[in-house]
């Protein structure tokens, strides 16, 4: 508390002066501007705020009021949580940290007079540039699909709404009606998730709508926690969940949303409900900026900054750093790396060996969670994973049920970390 | 019973590593029987014991913690424990009366600690007497006590870098809130240095089950331990 205090008092004398400048403006303090309040963004701007005591301005731009987690959007599915309790705001990152918030999109990076454009027009001068704009999706990447047709086949992938509607969709089948789902190909955000998501509408199912099927269609041979969820659904689900791999045919799947089909490797299976889940890159302005190569952001894992521009860190599902997982817990660990070594940078404190870390649970039935997790470090080549652990199968109840119990501390503890 | 053994085994095995003298012997639990005086206002043990403040303690060797049974409510953090796959052997049930909250933060075990190793060694040698089958626990594993679970003066009396303990503290603020909160994650916050530095060795080494904390604490040096300690003994 006492440290929240003094980086109030410290950037209040800020944000008078903010409100008296110009948008553009380089007065003594650097400038830290942050794309993205999401796990990685509002990380990163908490901490660089909190741990500068108002010696560096943080602006972070995001355009959402509110950020709904996709971490626990599953649970949502499930009923196991409230999609309320999974939205959060920046009030407290502005209020008690002095996080400039500015509610617009990003639409330009220009790296060489260091400016970002929004979309309302301001133009925002930079000393340093963090990007956590999470995923897009990759173009064609499942035949038939593309955002236009989101309302009908949602991807639910991005927190939100999305979610909310392809609840809805699973809750109004048709009795003994079938849901499909097509899994995206590596790498993607949240390995595990598609796959709790499949436990979850088959927990959802088995409620509301016993007799009803699930077809997983999977361009990928094997996936995270395969013999976890395998046994789980088996024990749970019995005979509800059908997964068609690469063999046979799941890696050749187009889909047509106005007659509500998947048309696996030629043969057209009619759904009542479908959620796909594209291939992933990262999120557009990374590209904009021109710190891309191919569909991810390239960066050093000692500092998060980007390989192509020192000035630019990338945080996050857009980075492309080595062995960590696209998580919500990787971008957090992350961002906290980048934080340190930006007031590094900015302000010559210290700088320690980065070390990052994830653990990933998953809720497969009620009192049913699993955990695989990780510990990495920075080398000069890319984040490399130096010791793992993965829950096992055939845990006793109590185990599970701690697990799962763990992982809502886990939820209150990162969002707490992330928003204040 | 068979399962437990294979953990007692499994634990001893990883702590004995590295040509460390194990094999203490059994203590004396005719004196053990004396020391238990302390423990009686809370513990039976023996025929037709009961639970009462605490558990009872017959057939405590292999017994998972926290799993008496229904009608005993632990503390959160022993029944974690237990969850998570402690099972009292010598060595985890040393480890517990040495310093009950360094093992368990929140037991309701409201009891100091023994702090002479021989006055534990006799107390268990004693409560080992009324374990199911003791035959069936090998004399020399489980009883045996290997060295390195002690910290050495000179650990123990790192004193920790504060900054460096913050920056390394941002990895465990992920999941133990800064708040203090103790919901479905124990917190952290205000430990004593010593208690906080045993705990994480005690993870370090596998003592303490959980596979998170064995795979963070296993990276860190003796130094980071203090580091950590140091800065969160200080959070309010
Ligand atoms: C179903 C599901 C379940 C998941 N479960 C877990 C889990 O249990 N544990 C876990 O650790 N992770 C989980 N994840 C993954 C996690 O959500 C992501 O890995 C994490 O959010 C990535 O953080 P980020 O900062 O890279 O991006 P995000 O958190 O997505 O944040 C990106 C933000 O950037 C904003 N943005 C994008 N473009 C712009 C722009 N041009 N201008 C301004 N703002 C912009 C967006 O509005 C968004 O708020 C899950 C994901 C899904 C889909």
């Amino acid at each position: 508390m006492r440290l929240n205090r003094r980086a109030f008092i410290g950037t209040g004398v800020a944000a008078t002066a903010a409100l008296q400048a110009p948008m553009v403006w380089s007065q003594g303090r650097a400038r830290v501007v942050v794309i993205g309040g999401g796990a990685g963004g509002a990380t990163v701007a908490r901490y660089l705020a909190k741990d500068s005591n108002g010696e560096i301005d943080v602006v972070l731009v995001e355009p959402a009021k509110h950020y709904y987690t996709c971490f626990f959007s599953n649970l949502y599915i499930g009923g196991f949580q409230d999609m309320a309790d999974l939205g959060h705001s920046y009030g407290t990152l502005a209020a008690e940290y002095g996080v400039n918030v500015v509610h617009d999109w990003a639409v330009g990076v220009d790296r060489d007079a260091k400016t970002v454009t929004l979309a309302g027009g301001a133009v925002l001068s930079y000393d340093r540039l963090v990007l956590s704009p999470g995923i897009d999706f990759v173009d064609g990447s499942v035949p038939g699909w593309d955002v236009s047709v989101q309302n009908k086949m949602p991807h639910a992938y991005k927190g939100g709404s999305q979610a909310e509607l392809l609840k809805a969709q699973i809750e109004a089948m048709p009795e003994g009606g079938r849901f499909a789902m097509v899994a995206p190909p590596n790498p993607y955000r949240c390995p595990p998730g598609p796959y709790e998501r499949i436990s979850m509408v088959a927990h959802l199912l088995t409620q509301v709508n016993p007799t009803a099927k699930i077809l997983l269609v999977d361009p990928k041979e094997s996936f995270s926690k395969q013999a976890l969820f395998e046994e789980g659904w088996q024990k749970h689900y019995g005979g509800m969940v059908e997964r068609i791999g690469p063999d046979f045919g799941g890696d050749k799947v187009e889909v047509r949303a106005d007659t509500m089909e998947v048309i696996i490797d030629g043969n057209a299976e009619k759904v009542d409900a479908c959620n796909v889940i594209p291939g992933q890159k990262a999120g557009r302005i990374c590209e904009m900026a021109g710190v891309t190569e191919g569909n991810w952001a390239p960066v050093t894992g000692h500092t998060m900054q980007s390989r192509i521009d020192g000035n630019v860190y990338v945080l996050g599902d857009a980075s492309n750093q080595g062995d960590m997982p696209k998580s919500g817990y990787s971008a957090n660990s992350q961002a906290k790396v980048a934080a340190m070594a930006i007031r590094g940078e900015l302000l010559g404190s210290s700088v320690f060996p980065a070390k990052f870390s994830n653990t990933c649970w998953s809720l497969i039935a009620t009192d049913d969670g699993v955990k695989v997790g990780a510990a990495y470090e920075a080398t000069d080549e890319k984040i490399a994973s130096v010791s793992s652990f993965i829950s096992q199968t055939g845990e006793d109840a109590d185990l599970r049920k701690q697990t799962y119990e763990e992982s809502l501390g886990w939820y209150a503890g990162i969002t707490s970390d992330m928003f204040g | 019973m068979i399962k437990a053994l294979v953990k007692i085994l499994g634990l001893a095995a990883l702590c004995g590593g590295g040509g460390i003298a194990h094999a203490d012997l059994l203590g004396d639990a005719k004196r053990g029987e004396t020391l238990f005086r302390d423990c009686r206002s809370c513990h039976q043990v023996g025929e037709g014991a009961q639970n009462r403040i605490g558990p009872h303690l017959n057939n405590i060797f292999g017994r998972k913690a926290g799993s008496v049974g229904d009608d005993y409510r632990y503390s959160k953090g022993l029944a974690r424990m237990g969850a998570d796959g402690l099972i009292w052997s010598f060595d985890t049930l040393d480890a517990y009366i040495e310093n009950p909250k360094a093992l368990v933060s929140d037991t309701r075990m409201a009891y100091r600690g023994m702090k002479d190793e021989k006055d534990r060694a006799d107390l268990l040698a004693y409560l080992r007497d009324f374990s199911a089958s003791p035959a069936n626990i090998p004399e020399s594993q489980p009883t045996a006590r290997p060295r390195e679970v002690e910290l050495s003066s000179e650990t123990l009396a790192i004193v920790g870098d504060k900054a460096y303990g913050e920056y390394l503290a941002s990895e465990c603020l992920t999941c133990h809130q800064r708040s203090g909160s103790n919901e479905g994650i124990p917190g952290v916050v205000g430990w004593p240095v010593e208690d906080f530095v045993i705990a994480m060795h005690a993870y370090k080494r596998q003592i303490r089950p959980h596979p998170v904390m064995q795979m963070m604490a296993g990276r860190l040096s003796d130094e980071e331990i203090a580091a950590l300690a140091a800065y969160f003994e200080d959070l309010e």
